[in-house]
């Protein structure tokens, strides 16, 4: 176990390596220099854009840069923001906790609403029960999010006057954002639960625990459920990408601070140093939520063995 | 008689063996929520490509008389702030998302299937660069490293499907890599290659004919990822600029205007959920059609 564990460590590590590669790569493979880009919208002098470009760095030679690059990266050093001169690690970490706030609350919502559905859907197969519920999961991974988001807008905080429209600080802001969130991941989960609880429904030892005299409920949950949840965990796993990548949307639709807001001011206004640390810290995470997936199976899964 | 005679002629036809696409388009048939599906994407396919001629009105020209008028019988789907009819330029929307759904896919399917195809025949250094390449990219949310790309090369519709495009690449590269792999042991491969077939004919003549089928079920269930992906990007304000008429820039636009205008943001989010509800339902049929082990 611990082999394994190390093992996949190192692979984790190959690719964020990897990715940072391939994110410091495109940043510098803008045609142009980014500070005058930059600088191009307010006017700034020659002597302003060669003042700045020495202070980030950026008349070294590429080698050197990228050598410094990684050096400053393993350090926790994601240098300085073109437009505000703030550490990146500092812009990143005010915004950070924001957006795993979303996101986390999304996953719950997701894992809550999915796992019912496909439950209940499995359990109530080819009855106007299950067929609702699939209605429902194909509606939820085909509804853009930004579009959700509007209509709930529209529903609860203009007409009903329930929920409040923007912003954040209490469960009543973070509830439309994780449901608009959740709901997308929730049909993905739901559809793949049912379609592998089917699978395991047929399964002689359902039959057997069923023999045996256990109760329905236990037959469910022990028997079946437990084996069902093996690829919705990995599933789950791939959820935390979207929904990593669904909070950049969903902070614009309801105007709320985060690492998505963060990028998007930074692309539109090319900071790269900006675009280049929110986009690298979302990947380290999405690695790493992978990571603990890979290792969780053999806890739901005691025949898997980590060789 | 004459019906035993008939049964008789036509018994040894019945016996012969059929080809894995007959048997897969039977399949489909018969499932009638994909033929809904495929009913739906080619009804908004074809409204879309004949907006030109059938929209009551210029989907771009602004009429002061026409400032945000609720749906009536002149303005089904109502107008806009500039007074433009929001049926025009959601039909002439739907030509603009739909082409960057599809094409954003052509582009993700061949790059995926050439990368894929040269990892999984040639194997040692092409395979592990390659794959590597492809476990890098797989490391970024898909919307977030279209966002990237987006960022390196400026807003504006052709770099959201050249986006989109591109992060649509790793799933076809491992789907090949993985069929190539099963494929180059097969005995057509080695027979092929025993008569001296250079490796580019062997993958181009023999083996792509049989990964065909499942790079198309994967397209038609990306296409819908890919229409949701490029409207994202064109509602946070990178794709279509204005005043080009796109789904997800004219759910941008109607934003500010939730509660004074919400036909401005119920018409184009509605025609996206279709389509890409349409295009999965349909996929999701294709694909139990073609190879039900995809089934996920």
């Amino acid at each position: 176990m611990l082999k394994y564990i190390v093992r996949r460590l190192m692979v984790s590590l190959v690719v964020l390596w990897g990715v940072s590669t391939l994110v410091f790569g495109m940043m510098h493979a803008l045609p142009g220099d980014p500070v005058e880009l930059m600088l191009s919208r307010s006017g700034g002098s020659a002597a302003t854009i060669a003042s700045i470009r020495q202070q980030l760095g950026l008349d070294l030679p590429l080698y050197v840069q990228y050598v410094r690059f990684l050096g400053n990266t393993l350090h926790g050093d994601l240098g300085r923001s073109i437009s505000t001169g703030m550490k990146v690690t500092d812009m990143i970490a005010s915004q950070f906790p924001a957006t795993l706030e979303l996101a986390g609350a999304g996953m719950l919502i997701a894992l809550a609403l999915g796992l019912t559905l496909g439950m209940i859907a499995a359990l109530k197969h080819n009855s106007w029960v299950d067929n609702l519920c699939v209605v429902i999961s194909v509606i939820g991974v085909s509804m853009p999010i930004f579009w959700l988001g509007l209509l709930l807008i529209q529903i609860f905080a203009a007409y009903l006057h329930w929920l409040p429209a923007t912003g954040e600080g209490d469960l009543k802001h973070l509830l439309m954002p994780a449901l608009v969130l959740g709901f997308s991941s929730a049909g993905s989960i739901a559809r793949l639960l049912r379609a592998t609880m089917l699978d395991v429904l047929g399964q002689d030892y359902m039959r057997t625990a069923r023999a045996k005299g256990l109760s329905e409920k236990l037959v469910v949950l022990r028997h079946g459920a437990r084996n069902a949840l093996i690829p919705v965990v990995t599933m789950a796993g791939m959820q935390a990408g979207f929904l990593l990548g669904g909070t950049v949307v969903t902070e614009t639709v309801f105007s709320r601070r985060g690492l998505g807001q963060l990028t998007i001011n930074a692309i539109l206004w090319k900071d790269f140093p900006v675009v280049q640390g929110a986009v690298l810290v979302i990947a380290l995470v999405y690695v790493l939520v992978n990571l603990l997936v890979d290792l969780s199976y053999g806890l739901l899964d005691p025949r898997i063995r980590y060789e | 008689m004459s019906s035993i005679g008939d049964s008789l002629q036509e018994s040894p036809a019945r016996h012969l063996p059929r080809s894995p696409w007959l048997l897969a388009a039977n399949q489909l048939r018969r499932n009638r929520g994909a033929l809904i599906g495929l009913a739906v994407f080619l009804l908004l396919l074809t409204l879309t490509l004949l907006s030109p001629f059938i929209t009551p009105y210029d989907p771009v020209k602004m009429s002061a008389t026409d400032y945000l008028k609720a749906p009536s019988a002149a303005h089904p789907f109502g107008t806009d702030r500039y007074g433009r009819d929001i049926l025009s330029r959601t039909l002439a929307g739907g030509r603009i998302s739909l082409a960057v759904g599809l094409v954003s896919v052509v582009i993700a399917a061949l790059g995926g299937t050439v990368l894929g195809a040269v990892a999984g025949y040639f194997g040692g250094l092409a395979d592990g660069v390659i794959m590597r390449l492809v476990d890098v990219l797989l490391a970024f949310p898909g919307l977030l490293l279209a966002l990237g790309i987006v960022a390196l090369l400026g807003p504006g519709i052709n770099n959201v499907i050249l986006a989109v495009g591109i992060s649509g690449v790793s799933g076809y590269a491992r789907l090949v890599r993985s069929c190539v792999l099963a494929a180059r042991e097969e005995l057509y491969v080695e027979a092929a290659r025993a008569t001296g077939c250079h490796a580019s004919r062997i993958l181009w003549r023999h083996m792509l004919p049989n990964l065909v089928g499942p790079v198309i079920v994967l397209s038609t269930l990306d296409i819908a990822w890919a229409i949701l992906t490029a409207s994202s990007l064109s509602f946070l304000g990178l794709g279509a600029q204005p005043p080009t008429p796109e789904w997800g820039a004219m759910l941008n636009e109607g934003r500010g205007l939730l509660v004074e205008a919400p036909w401005l943001t119920i018409f184009p989010g509605l025609m996206i959920m279709l389509t890409v509800l349409s295009v999965n339902v349909f996929g999701d049929g294709l694909r139990d059609a073609v190879d039900p082990r995809m089934r996920g």
